[in-house]
């Protein structure tokens, strides 16, 4: 208070002087004081005082010089502040009062800033590597690999035999494990393209889409419920993932992957396919919190869906941008909400995705389904009921406050009803058949305080619930998709000051960041097409390097999820380009990039331990062996499975439900969550099926690192802990396909060698199987001392083999 | 990480290059189970000695309605049924209750406990015998009005998804003191919490360091005991088979990796044995059962999971997570309260006194709260019915406490104003308050880090000061 008065005297004092002159009084207090921080290199939250123009429009926040009202500008509250959160500069000295005063009196004056000579600086650019542009480079990759360990001193490791070979090459490629028969074909197969004829027919084969799928379903944070704490189910998410399958069995160039999953909602005359791509966006997590503030709940997906899409495509960890200027990469707030501009101008819509041969029994039995499905409706007379509930839900948005009864039921709809307000407020005759079917099954089933206390209506609702339920049951209803489209409000994006909803800045128009190439067309599809343009430095590079990571364990780039300065150096540049290269000259396939990689002798290579090559390079970043990775989660139960001929290899389709220990769904909030067991072959479906409950996710699938699917995954870790030996050796499921595996080779003459053919996709050594020997025998006596069938010892085997190191690894 | 990972591969490589390689590798494992591989789970030195060794979280999951319990508002009857005065609730956002709603008065007796006098309510009777061992913290505030986001931010420190948990921190930083039991694990009652797995994975830290979930009925730990049919002469037969192929295999492809697969396995293998002895009530005395309310309802499930707790930390698990659902009092307040109190205030009074007596408080930090508190005013759903009223989710001026390892017991940290709207004295963030946690560990919060994705991430994000108030 004291500086306030003060400064006003002096400031009063001041006016009475000679005039402002802009270049003697007010220019070098910027000088000293301001453009280290919001100058021609760093423009702090958007704000710089090299010029006139830019300072006049202000920063993130809005104008912050208020010509004529000085003791409105926020400049002037700045510099007067006492508080240290507040006051600018926020380090060295403060300005003088002196200073202060003569700001004042530039403002109240009109704040002329004279025109600058000086050219406005541009935003600095950047010399990281992954920024420039791809060069071209078309050596081999062998040829880079060789070179470089060459440099080393270091000399490749020899092909991988025939058996380990396949084995790598099946599992990476398919995700399967091969039959002893196919490793016995491979061996023998004498013909000098043996291998390659392996590759062919493995990229040709359906299971390829499924174990690609895995990878991009990580990014894409696919789960099959919303999260949070109500975690309700999406019945309908894994329409999605079998576009993923399909379009990755097909080799659809990633450019139109992408376009497709971006904006293939506003492609010209979109197909269905195209429009249930948009499902990506559709996977974000989403809050039903009854109590949840609806703008909070969108801006956090909206926030989750760009660092997604940043992440997934440009390798960049923009979430940092969310709050201020990105501190180590050229990515301003400003620039990071118009990224999510492209987003907030999307809206969530669901639609009708039929699979083939679901058309005709749908439209044959729709005439007579709605008749008595509106029968029922007007004999319980609903209209009339929801005409006199929608009122008073009107009513209570349009006065909160009035009537706490409908404030608690607007809140508890809007969280449960996707565009609750909107609907309810669209007149009925303008209402889609799916809203006002929607509307009603909601209003059915929640009739509010009304009723609440009216025994014989409720008792007649809960009657019709159950028929509308039964009539549904007995319709050959479509499959559904979740997909976006274009908002009809078109909201504009504003900065959030410090990442808050809640304190909103400027406005921006959609955008990309200033360091790379220039957007070429507006909106969502211009920004789809911008990623994956032959300008665009990133995307090429992020993916190759994510394929490369697949089958190696590790990118070229190891923090496959950041290009950006903080994200480390790639360890082979050259061949990083050389992939980039040939994918985009490849038309994007996804397939011949993965063929280029496993048809390489570095790819061949055996994976045995090389100490003298690992005290150079620990982490066998040079590659003068391939790597030996523990297969994800969901291929470890696979693989079990397989050997134990119960694997079920049916493709696509809904997710499924294998037995779940108790305990599981019981940590759901309230008990809520129902796992209604698959049955029969359903259960034995591949692990890229089960159902994924995101509070409460299969266990297996959480013990061998599977991702949480709140946030895109770019590379997942691989642990090693007690928790996995102990769902090894003791969930049923492993138990059950150890069972398979010794039923199946009951009538084997060698049945040890058998069993380790199977699950290792090798003869056993002498010394192997004496020890599976020596253990049968001790198994054996074991159970005959418990009275226990002799028989069982083979499970034992079975069970050992499925434990070892070796079966869940690949070599 | 990273450069752990370097390490133990480098270690390994000496002991081959050495010529260990050629020795025979059981006896190297037999020799010290973690000569090959250092486990990532061996106990660690923090920044500084820690007070606490421990840390026993009571959680409240719903927001316990602080001034039902901890904080006594008598103004508030001045206002009852009618609503509050607009300075209180100009700025109010609430999830439900609209700021014009009547305040609502507790009809709860309070009154001052133990030397320090701290007032407590009615409802919590047996918490009044400990009342001078516990730092009552009136001043709470968080970030977040919801669930799910309350929990994040109060064991993740954000309200985004994918950071690690305050106990897979400690866990991070300190290690495990036990050979055979997970260093961070998690106990439940009630229903399932909103949080769900979200209040205890390991976020972007290595798998080792989640919670691992025990069960209060069934199997304790997930997989624990052998399926059905395989007896433990069967299982050890079976483990010695193939730790003999993974011994071969080893020895044929040099993988370090599959040395520390070997020791999972035997780690597995105990706490197969020892989870029985923990679950084991059977030495506990009668008294330590009655003083608990084990076998008694309804307060069994509480106190069996306290006593578990207590048995725990004695046998070196570093971060015992005990989540309580439920306290989400919208509607029926008073009976609601109830019950949940009647559940749960023998047994966590008993956890106090039974770790004092064996002389583990001193190193044992026990914590007790929500993700948030409630209103002073009152939520109604049924306006038919006035004892339906209850209280909506406040983000401010809420009630936790805290008592054991390195803190000063018999004290109260902060101040709200007569109805219980807004702190008037030492405010306490979530970030404080976790800071203050890993002080009492020995930890300065703002170095136990961790990078990811190009930043070094840390549990109190880029907030948090200790509250040095509340330490011993």
């Amino acid at each position: 208070m004291r500086r306030l008065f003060l400064s006003l005297c002096v400031a009063a004092g001041a006016m009475a002087q000679s005039p402002i002159d802009f270049a003697r009084d007010i220019e070098p207090i910027f000088k000293r004081s301001c453009l280290g921080c919001h100058g021609p290199a760093v423009q702090t939250n958007g704000l710089r005082f090299d010029d006139g123009a830019s300072a006049m429009r202000g920063g993130y926040s809005g104008p912050i010089i208020l010509p004529g009202k000085a003791t409105e500008s926020e400049l002037i509250r700045r510099v007067m502040s006492d508080k240290s959160s507040i006051v600018m500069p926020p380090t060295g000295p403060r300005l003088s009062n002196d200073e202060i005063s003569r700001l004042q009196a530039w403002i109240n004056a009109g704040a002329v800033w004279p025109q600058s000579a000086k050219p406005v600086a541009k935003r600095r650019g950047s010399s990281h590597w992954a920024f420039q542009p791809v060069q071209r480079q078309t050596g081999s990759i062998d040829s880079y690999v060789l070179a470089r360990l060459q440099k080393e001193g270091l000399t490749p490791s020899p092909r991988a035999g025939r058996p380990q070979l396949i084995r790598r090459l099946k599992l990476d490629l398919l995700g399967l494990p091969p039959t002893p028969e196919e490793v016995a074909a491979f061996v023998a197969d004498p013909r000098p393209d043996a291998y390659e004829r392996l590759v062919d027919s493995y990229l040709a084969s359906p299971h390829y889409g499924e174990k690609w799928a895995r990878q991009w379903l990580d990014l894409a944070r696919y789960a099959d419920s919303d999260g949070y704490e109500k975690d309700q189910p999406r019945p309908h998410a894994w329409r999605y993932r079998q576009w993923v399958i399909n379009a990755l069995n097909a080799d659809m160039p990633f450019d139109r992957f992408t376009i497709e999953q971006i904006a293939g909602d506003l492609l010209p005359n979109p197909t269905t396919e195209q429009r249930v791509a948009t499902g990506f966006h559709r996977n974000v997590l989403v809050n039903r919190e009854a109590g949840v503030d609806r703008a909070e709940a969108r801006f956090e997906q909206l926030i989750n869906r760009t660092n997604t899409v940043t992440t997934t495509w440009l390798g960049l960890t923009a979430g940092c941008a969310q709050c201020h200027d990105h501190k180590y990469d050229p990515i301003s707030q400003k620039e990071y909400y118009q990224l999510f501009s492209f987003f907030n101008s999307a809206d969530d819509v669901d639609i009708d995705a039929p699979l083939a041969g679901e058309m005709g029994p749908y439209l044959r039995a729709l005439p007579e389904y709605r008749k008595k499905r509106q029968a029922l409706i007007e004999e319980n007379n609903i209209p009339a009921m929801l005409a006199g509930w929608e009122e008073k839900m009107r009513a209570a948005w349009a006065n909160p406050g009035k009537d706490p009864e409908f404030d608690f039921w607007v809140t508890s709809m809007s969280a449960m009803f996707d565009h609750a307000r909107r609907v309810v407020h669209t007149p009925f005759a303008k209402r889609s058949q799916r809203d006002q079917d929607r509307l009603i099954n909601y209003f059915v089933a929640n009739p509010g305080p009304q009723y609440r206390d009216n025994k014989e209506v409720t008792e007649k609702l809960k009657q019709l619930r159950a028929k509308l339920q039964e009539l549904d049951a007995g319709f050959p209803a479509l499959t559904q998709a979740y997909t976006i489209a274009a908002h009809p409000e078109a909201p504009v994006t504003k900065i959030a000051i410090r990442g808050d909803y809640k304190n909103l800045g400027i406005p921006v128009e959609p955008g990309t960041l200033a360091i790379l190439p220039p957007l070429q067309e507006p909106g969502r599809l211009g920004f789809a097409r911008w990623l994956v343009s032959r300008e665009n430095p990133l995307t090429a590079r992020v993916i190759a390097n994510r394929a490369w990571q697949e089958f190696f364990g590790r990118g070229l780039v190891k923090t496959s999820e950041d290009f950006g300065t903080q994200g480390e150096k790639p360890s082979h540049p050259e061949l990083l380009e050389a992939l980039a290269t040939s994918f985009i000259d490849n038309g994007w396939s996804m397939k011949q990039l993965h063929r280029l990689i496993v048809t390489s002798a570095t790819y061949q290579q055996s994976s045995k331990y090389r100490p003298e090559v690992a005290e150079k390079d620990p982490e066998n970043m040079l590659l003068a062996r391939q790597s030996r990775l523990r297969l994800p989660a969901e291929q470890i139960r696979d693989a079990a499975l397989f050997a134990g001929e119960i694997l079920s290899l049916e493709i696509g389709g809904k997710s499924i439900k294998p037995p779940l220990p108790k305990g599981v769904a019981e940590l759901g909030y309230g008990n809520s969550v129902k796992w209604a067991e698959s049955t029969g072959r359903e259960r034995y479906r591949r692990g890229l099926y089960v159902h994924y409950q995101r509070t409460t996710p299969y266990p297996q699938l959480v013990n061998f690192d599977a991702p949480d699917s709140n946030v895109a995954c770019s590379r997942r870790r691989t642990s090693n802990t007690p928790l996995q030996a102990l769902n090894l050796l003791n969930d049923p499921v492993f138990l059950e396909a150890a069972h398979g595996l010794a039923v199946r080779t009951a009538a084997e003459p060698n049945r040890i060698d058998r069993m380790f053919a199977i699950a290792l996709g090798r003869p056993p050594a002498a010394s192997e199987r004496e020890s599976l020997a020596r253990y049968l025998d001790r198994q054996i006596g074991i159970l005959q001392a418990e009275g226990r069938p002799a028989e069982e010892a083979w499970t034992g085997v079975a069970r050992v083999l499925l434990n070892t190191d070796e079966f869940i690894n690949r070599n | 990480m990273e450069q752990l990972n370097t390490f133990r591969r480098r270690q390994f490589l000496k002991n081959w290059a050495y010529g260990l390689g050629s020795m025979a590798l059981g006896d190297l494992l037999v020799r010290d189970g973690y000569a090959a591989a250092p486990n990532p789970l061996a106990p660690k030195k923090p920044h500084f000695p820690g007070k606490a060794k421990s840390v026993i979280f009571l959680f409240m999951e719903g927001g316990p309605s602080q001034m039902d319990l901890y904080d006594p508002k008598p103004a508030l009857t001045k206002y009852h049924g009618k609503p509050l005065p607009a300075e209180y609730t100009k700025d109010l956002k609430l999830a439900f209750t609209k700021p014009n709603a009547a305040a609502l008065a507790s009809p709860r007796v309070f009154r001052p406990c133990g030397q320090s006098g701290i007032m407590m309510s009615d409802y919590i009777p047996h918490m009044h015998e400990v009342a001078d061992d516990i730092c009552l913290v009136r001043s709470m505030h968080t970030e977040a009005v919801n669930h799910h986001p309350g929990q994040l931010f109060l064991f993740t420190g954000s309200i985004q998804f994918g950071r690690p948990t305050m106990g897979a921190w400690s866990v991070y930083g300190l290690g495990s003191e036990s050979q055979n039991l997970p260093g961070f694990v998690v106990l439940s009652s009630g229903v399932g919490t909103s949080g769900g797995a979200s209040n205890f994975m390991s976020g972007f830290l290595p798998s080792t360091y989640q919670g691992t979930q025990f069960r209060s009925g069934g199997e304790p730990i997930l997989y624990l005991a052998n399926p059905e049919g395989i007896s433990a002469a069967t299982q050890r037969a079976g483990l010695d088979a193939i730790k003999e192929l993974n011994e071969a295999h080893l020895a044929d492809v040099g993988d370090p990796e599959i040395a520390a697969r070997i020791q999972s396995y035997e780690l597995a293998y105990r706490m197969q044995s020892s989870a029985p002895e923990l679950l084991d009530f059977s030495k506990e005395s009668p008294e330590t059962l009655a003083m608990y309310g084990v076998g008694k309802e309804p307060t069994n499930q509480y106190a069996t999971n306290a006593l578990l707790a207590r048995r725990m930390v004695e046998r070196g698990v570093r971060f015992v997570l005990m989540m309580d659902a439920s306290w989400d009092t919208h509607t029926n307040l008073n009976s609601a309260l109830k019950k949940k109190t009647m559940a749960t205030d023998q047994p966590v009074a008993a956890l106090l006194k039974d770790l004092k007596q064996r002389g583990l408080l001193d190193e044992t930090l026990v914590v007790w709260g929500g993700e948030f508190g409630r209103t002073p005013i009152s939520e109604v759903r049924n306006t038919s019915d006035p004892d339906n009223a209850g209280r909506d989710h406040h983000p401010s001026g809420y009630s936790m406490w805290l008592a054991g390892g390195g803190i000063k017991g018999g004290q109260v940290i902060g101040e709200t104003d007569e109805l219980g709207f807004t702190i008037t004295r030492d405010k306490v963030e979530v970030h404080d308050l976790q800071a203050t946690i890993l002080h009492c560990l020995g930890f300065d919060h703002t170095r136990l880090t961790y990078r990811h994705m190009g930043r070094d991430f840390r549990l109190t994000d880029v907030h948090g000061n200790v509250v040095k108030a509340m330490l011993a």
